[in-house]
């Protein structure tokens, strides 16, 4: 297997008049990795692909692929496929011909676009069904013929944008493992779009975490949602509960924060941030609602918090307990289910507990819409 | 109560507005079957087809319906070009622009046909002269002139029909195929103009009919190559004859034939899509069955219904001979007139009597030849009533002769009529 092609952005600044869509951008991606973008809506992942696809011409700034300037290439040019968002499937050609679509452009015969479509319509799990049309299939099936089409190109990289958002939830988890496989058994790079972080933690090697045209972090899933680099990243990821609050003092990689309802609380500063917060910054402290236990009453100290549970419900895998704080702050604590006995403390005072290790420090910032 | 009533009405309602939109039709078909010298359907005379015929011979409504159809295939050529770039335009001009251009590029439909019709004569006669042509200029030929004429509108009508399927499109499609390699120019030949294809026929099917059945504007452009309507509106001029209304009743005719054809069609694809969702993997993968083309097919039922028909008639046609009955027809309009006149002798007979009475107590001579027989006073009135009845009397006994010797002898009204025909 190839090593693949790498794709890298440098100093990227796309503008649309005054409105700037992405901010100074700088992204390597290394070859064969399966990349991901992550971010809300509008926040400029979209143009960021379709600067790499050639659709746009960046502001400023340069796309490189496998180190090549793309400058000036048109996107029939470049070694990419993109996987659009509504799949933009050929509704008049059938499945064999959308696929081999790429082949016909360059004058293959219809016996030889034939064979590849049978071949990768084996590889896709839709053997037989070249004659139908795509509106006869299925999402599911749509979404893998558009796949192979992309893949029939033999694209260096391949762009996807936000392509299972039309899928119900079943078969978008479906397909999440069937993309990573596919990446990584024909190994390309593939640069993923999405808004769902579950998708993008799931499927990438590494991920761009978006904030309206910022790249706030590039990360593995697992130190984006330990170690958030921003406030953003910390509540855009994941669920999380967040303390607003002034450091108080500083103690190497941790500090005690004075939140703003729940009294004088310890966390660890997050990796990025370290060394550069001091005391008096305005700070925000994350807690995942996993990271809290139920600590017997009566605890008290720099790592515990008290509220009253305003109700609870039963997830099957957790239960979730939605208390409330002092000063209404909401606190949301999620206890894995081993199958111990759970008792009801609606209407109940309760004590949480949590590591301070599980406890993040990052610059107060902008959060994450709900 | 109150709902039949309304029901009723609808009923009533729907059977006015049909006779009033299809009545002039058919009321015109049936008069191309009627041997009358004039297209009217009462008193029916004869079933003939010999409209049909004539028509066949006339060389200038032969003519007018080439020089038709060659100004509609380029009109529809020089629309749909010009109609799809203006769609196209349209959906990629500069958003600010586009209520203004849409504006202009419409502005032909409510521009009078007239108006065109002579803005593009002259026009270009002033292009032809700038170029120092002569009056026999490609420029100045009648098929140019009126196929630019027609087209400044027709491809405004072109446009909105190519713009609503536009409107429809997926840019993303575009951007696909791009993106797959493709060149822009293949990916609108593969990809743009095969989506655009339905309403690129509506677009030309719509053009042809509006420039086949164009007047006001062809009437200042089509200079030596007269189309059917001007042909047409030429011959009111000198009297119409059934064989316009026969060409009425094939024109009609085809219509119906091309609707049914296109809705057998529409149908037949309705089912063999709804079949081929049914269909298993193995079916598609093998042969698939279509569904028998009239299954469910109204259309297609109603379209062999016709065919039939039109093969009867036609078969029919060429069998039929309606000599015998327009003889009759003949013979009873000679009855008829005979009638009339024997009428018209008996009133005469009748008046003559009758101022002989007068006359015969008169005692002044009437200044007339045939009644100066001693009878001097006549009263003025009755003098001028005697020279009309006499006046009617000569007309009548004029006429006389022929008749009055054929009603002699009954069998020599056949061969009289056969001379006449």
């Amino acid at each position: 297997m190839s090593a693949g092609v790498g794709v890298d952005l440098e100093s990227l600044w796309i503008r649309f008049g005054d409105f700037v869509a992405v901010r100074d951008a700088n992204v390597n991606i290394n070859g064969g990795d399966f990349f991901s973008f992550l971010g809300p809506s509008g926040c400029g992942k979209t143009t960021i692909l379709r600067a790499v696809s050639g659709f746009l011409e960046p502001s400023e700034g340069n796309v490189l692929i496998g180190g090549n300037n793309m400058k000036g290439i048109g996107p029939n040019k470049r070694p990419t496929a993109l996987i659009f968002q509504n799949l933009a499937l050929f509704p008049l050609m059938k499945v064999w011909e959308n696929i081999t679509f790429s082949m016909e452009i360059k004058g293959a015969s219809a016996a030889e676009r034939r064979k590849r479509a049978d071949e990768l319509l084996d590889m896709i799990a839709l053997p037989g069904q070249g004659d139908k049309l795509p509106s006869e299939l299925s999402g599911g099936q749509r979404q893998r013929v558009a796949i192979a089409r992309a893949l029939c190109a033999e694209p260096d990289v391949l762009l996807l944008d936000e392509p299972l958002s039309a899928l119900d939830l079943k078969l978008r988890q479906h397909m999440r493992t069937e993309l990573r496989e596919i990446q990584q058994r024909v190994g390309i790079t593939f640069i993923y779009i999405t808004h769902d972080q579950g998708e993008a933690l799931t499927m990438s090697d590494n991920i761009a975490v978006m904030r309206a045209g910022v790249i706030d972090q590039i990360a593995d899933g697992k130190t984006i949602y330990n170690d958030p680099n921003t406030a953003f990243a910390a509540s855009f990821v994941g669920e999380n509960n967040v303390f607003r609050g002034k450091i108080k003092q500083v103690m190497g990689n941790e500090a005690l924060i004075a939140t703003n309802r729940s009294g004088e609380l310890v966390a660890r500063i997050s990796t990025a941030n370290q060394g550069k917060m001091k005391e008096g910054d305005d700070a925000m402290m994350f807690v995942r609602p996993e990271a809290f236990a139920i600590a017997p009453d009566g605890a008290t100290g720099d790592h515990f918090v008290t509220a009253r549970v305003n109700h609870e419900e039963f997830e099957g895998n957790v239960f979730n307990i939605f208390t409330e704080g002092e000063g209404g702050k909401e606190i949301k604590v999620s206890i894995p289910n081993h199958g111990q006995s759970f008792e009801d403390h609606t209407g109940q005072n309760i004590t949480l507990e949590y590591e301070t290790r599980n406890a993040v420090l990052v610059p107060a910032g902008e959060l994450a819409a709900e | 109560m109150n709902n039949s009533f309304l029901r009723i009405s609808i009923w009533v309602y729907l059977a006015i507005f049909f006779l009033y939109l299809l009545g002039p039709l058919v009321i015109m078909s049936i008069t191309a079957f009627n041997s009358s010298e004039f297209p009217r359907m009462t008193p029916w005379e004869c079933l003939t087809f010999q409209w049909f015929g004539e028509l066949m011979q006339d060389q200038r409504i032969l003519n007018g319906i080439k020089n038709s159809l060659i100004i509609g295939a380029g009109t529809v050529v020089l629309s749909v070009a010009m109609g799809l770039a203006g769609a196209l335009l349209l959906t990629q001009i500069w958003p600010k622009l586009r209520a203004t251009y849409y504006t202009i590029i419409i502005a032909p439909i409510l521009i009078p046909g007239v108006v065109l019709g002579i803005s593009t004569l002259v026009f270009w006669d002033r292009i032809n002269r700038m170029l120092g042509l002569g009056a026999d200029s490609f420029l100045s030929n009648g098929i140019f002139l009126t196929v630019i004429g027609q087209s400044t509108f027709i491809a405004s009508y072109c446009m909105l029909v190519l713009v609503a399927r536009l409107q429809r499109y997926d840019v993303a499609l575009t951007e696909a195929a791009l993106d797959l390699g493709a060149s822009h120019a293949q990916a609108f030949r593969k990809i743009l103009l095969p989506f655009m294809r339905p309403a690129i026929a509506s677009a030309a099917v719509l053009a042809f009919l509006a420039s086949f059945e164009n007047y006001n504007t062809t009437t200042f452009t089509f200079g030596g190559y007269p189309t059917l309507t001007i042909e047409l509106a030429q011959k009111v001029r000198y009297g119409i004859t059934p064989a316009i209304s026969a060409l009425a009743f094939i024109i009609v005719a085809l219509t119906v034939f091309f609707a049914l054809l296109n809705e057998a069609k529409l149908k037949r694809q309705e089912l063999v899509a709804a079949a081929r969702k049914k269909a298993t993997v193995e079916e598609l993968a093998g042969k698939i069955k279509l569904p028998s083309f009239f299954a469910g097919n109204m259309a297609a039922v109603l379209l062999v219904v016709f065919a039939i028909a039109t093969i009867t008639v036609v078969g029919t046609a060429t069998a039929y001979n309606p000599g015998q009955c327009i003889a009759n027809v003949k013979e009873q309009k000679r009855l008829e007139a005979e009638e009339r006149i024997q009428e018209l002798r008996r009133q005469r007979e009748e008046r003559r009597k009758q101022n002989e009475a007068e006359q015969g107590g008169a005692t002044q001579s009437a200044p007339k030849p045939s009644n100066n027989s001693g009878f001097g006073n006549v009263f003025a009135p009755n003098t001028l009533g005697g020279d009309e009845g006499t006046d009617e009397g000569e007309e009548g006994s004029n006429n006389d002769t022929q008749p009055s010797n054929n009603s002699g002898f009954g069998g020599a009204f056949d061969p009289n009529s056969l001379q006449n025909d």
